[in-house]
């Protein structure tokens, strides 16, 4: 019997189109537009003006806060200027444009391949590089990693937990990643669990990777105390608190962090980040993005510097089929649609989903025939439905005694009703109002 | 028959020995309450519509019995007319407030304004609003659901769905700013009203630099400030890109509507210029 989480759950069709493709590098962009808030928490603050020379992995945006990250040059060139721009929301949000020449890198940064497997560093080191690296959680919510390594007072983290699910449907980039790059990750692990002073780890993966899941435990022999979980394939699966009720199967208690319990969770790609970051002296500029749906002509798992254009990963993977209906930056579940192809790729950028016009059309929407199927999907245990009517009747008080604040806002109740209710939009607002309320109170 | 003689005297002396107790509790808890509060309370319009600032017409007539000036108290829905009648009750001086009317400070229109997405969410403007920038390039423009429309409870908007902005219907608002509260771009404004419902508006939110602006909507303000240097009453104002104009400096001239390059600053309620022959003899006296 796998491990799963106990309440809830969908299982959309997988489709998981580029999972045999091997991870290519997209052709370098001529020009990219970096925003400074790429991360949760504070935005950067701009460091380089109009005209600047710029290096790739030098830092253009400082960070402005605990709770906040550097950005880095992702390309080489200068800084066309720093303005405003859509970004994937449609509102216009502060970036650096940078006209891209040649491909110079920071002298420091080593560009081989080669694996290098020892380090010498204590926790503090490791955690003073990660920030500087400006690593964030690339599983999509990009909080920023260090915060994270550095437990509140009288906490103590006893296990980490590594995010290899990839529960999303379509997506390949985490799978591709653990592939290609076991060894690195070990090592990401490694640094990690030195930084949290925890001498366990487990990575989860879901069962529809066996590849991923057998190499990963025959490298795991290799490092100490860390082993692979097989998990049944179930969203969401992937979300942090359901990841630590599967694998330890304890349970994040309502408005708590995951530290509550003794779990530290991160995603394979960031343990990547933090090898990277850290015996390669490469701050995070670049990330394996997947470009897939069923009309692409080449699925590809590419790996893009961040700023890119969207466009141009559309392009490389054989240009936007007739029939698109939705462009989405993610997951068909949790991901959302942009309003343009000229949004740039974000460190939380995992994929980019060109959904046929007929797959992505919503249904019409007809009255709640109490069936109660969004109640049971609910990972949570919210009742969505009830939730959904106190946001569409600005009940807000009641709704934060219904723990709105709790949902994870995966999309299951809306994925499983039957009647096509708009239950997440709803319940995403009355989340949003009873943010303000609670933030008001303070 | 002496059943109901029994009967009756109980009933009677249960009665009577009820009276006296309620008489003595009803003196010693009395509670004095000003009749003026339901005078006053009678004058105004019932709409309970929150205008004023109080949670609805009872309140708004505690607060004027209790307040000494009725400077900083008015009912939007009932006008100087209410205020009056509401000032002779209490014997004060009734201030007079010029009267105000909800505008819409979005020209975005489907023909203005191209949609370059569409949005197939739940269809109210707060979740459109709070799920990504709208259906066109003007991420601060209006979206056309109607909040506004759902919030009036004087049936005074017109959703206009095949335009894509509401319409304000003058005569009928009456200014109580639900819709401005409704609003997620917040786009309504309360301006001075003036006679024949005349107004001369920046009918634009747009805070993105003029090139930005301009291509996401064709009467977009674009901050060039050439109203604000032709104004005499220093009513303009330009901030982030986007000029303002102050009903309350504002004295209809018109001369900004004039000079605005992209028709952003619009008139309405006035009769059609005749400044069109007067350009065509000044065009051939040159």
């Amino acid at each position: 019997m796998l491990k799963t989480f106990n309440l809830g759950g969908v299982h959309p069709p997988e489709n998981k189109l580029s999972a045999d493709k091997k991870i290519e590098n997209l052709p370098l962009p001529k020009t990219v537009f970096i925003p400074v808030a790429q991360h949760i928490g504070a935005p950067a603050s701009p460091v380089v003006k109009r005209g600047d020379e710029v290096k790739v992995g030098q830092v253009i945006a400082q960070s402005s806060g605990f709770v906040s990250t550097n950005i880095h040059s992702s390309v080489s060139g200068k800084v066309k200027k720093v303005d405003v721009s859509a970004d994937s929301s449609g509102y216009s949000k502060q970036g650096i444009f940078i006209d891209v020449a040649g491909d110079e890198w920071m002298e420091e940064i080593d560009r081989t391949e080669e694996l290098v497997k020892e380090f010498n560093l204590d926790g503090s080191e490791i955690v003073k590089k990660i920030q500087e690296a400006g690593i964030v959680g690339l599983g999509g919510a990009t909080f920023p990693t260090h915060v994270k390594l550095v437990p509140p007072k009288g906490m103590k983290a006893e296990v980490l937990l590594l995010n290899g699910v990839e529960c999303e449907p379509y997506l390949t980039s985490d799978h591709r990643l653990m592939l290609e790059k076991a060894d690195e990750i070990m090592v990401g692990i490694q640094l990690l669990m030195k930084s949290l002073q925890v001498n366990k780890a487990v990575i989860g993966i879901e069962n529809n990777k066996p590849d991923a899941i057998q190499l990963l435990t025959e490298k795991a022999k290799e490092y100490q105390g860390v082993s692979v979980v097989a998990l049944k394939v179930q969203y969401p699966q992937g979300g942090e608190k359901q990841l630590i009720n599967a694998v330890t199967g304890k349970e994040v208690p309502s408005g708590a962090l995951p530290i509550a319990v003794g779990a530290v969770v991160s995603n394979v790609g960031t343990a990547f980040a933090v090898y990277e970051a850290i015996q390669k002296n490469k701050p995070l500029f670049e990330r394996i993005v997947t470009v897939t749906g069923k009309g692409v002509s080449k699925p590809s798992n590419f790996r893009v510097r961040v700023g890119t254009a969207t466009s141009e990963l559309v392009e490389a993977a054989g240009g936007l089929p007739e029939n698109t209906g939705k462009v989405i930056s993610g997951g068909p579940m949790m991901g959302r649609a942009i309003p343009s192809l000229d949004v740039p790729v974000t460190k939380g950028t995992s994929g980019i989903l060109l959904m046929q016009e007929e797959e992505s059309k919503r249904g019409e929407v007809l009255n709640c025939i109490r069936c109660a199927r969004c109640v049971s999907v609910c990972p949570m245990g919210l009742e969505p439905y009830l939730l959904m009517t106190l946001g569409e009747k600005h009940i807000f008080d009641r709704a934060e005694e219904e723990r709105v604040m709790d949902c994870i806002e995966c999309g299951s109740c809306s994925f499983t009703c039957p009647s096509h209710r708009p239950l997440l939009d709803y319940i995403r607002y009355g989340k949003g109002k009873v943010g303000q309320i609670i933030r008001s109170r303070k | 028959m002496s059943i109901i003689l029994y009967t009756v005297a109980t009933l009677a002396i249960i009665g009577a020995t009820a009276a006296i107790i309620l008489y003595f509790v009803a003196q010693k808890f009395k509670v004095f309450e000003d009749p003026r509060i339901d005078e006053v309370e009678e004058s105004l319009p019932s709409a309970n519509c929150g205008g004023c600032g109080f949670a609805g017409c009872r309140a708004f007539a505690e607060a004027c019995v209790k307040a000494t000036d009725l400077g900083e108290l008015n009912c939007p829905v009932g006008g100087a007319e209410t205020m009056e009648s509401v000032a002779s009750i209490l014997g004060l001086e009734a201030v007079k407030k010029a009267p105000r009317v909800a505008f819409i400070r979005c020209n975005g229109t489907c023909d203005h304004r191209p949609k370059t997405n569409a949005f197939d969410g739940a269809s109210t403007c707060a979740i459109s609003a709070a799920s990504y920038g709208g259906e066109t390039d003007c991420e601060f423009g209006c979206l056309g659901y109607g909040d506004c429309v759902e919030s009036c409870e004087f049936d005074a908007i017109d959703l206009r769905a095949d335009m894509g902005v509401p319409l304000i219907l003058d005569d009928k608002c009456v200014a109580c700013g639900a819709c401005v509260e409704a609003c997620p771009k917040n786009l309504i404004e309360l301006r001075k009203m003036y006679p024949k419902g005349r107004k001369v508006v920046v009918a634009c939110r747009n805070e993105a630099k003029g090139g930005v602006a301009r291509k996401s909507c064709e009467v977009a303000c674009i901050g060039c400030g050439k109203c604000e240097k032709v104004c005499n009453f220093d009513a303009i104002t330009i901030e982030n890109n986007l000029a303002f104009i102050d009903s309350d400096k504002c004295k209809l001239c018109r001369k900004c509507v004039s000079v605005c390059p992209t028709h952003a600053i619009i008139e309405v309620g006035f009769p059609p210029r005749k400044i069109k022959e007067e350009e065509k003899e000044s065009s051939t006296a040159k």
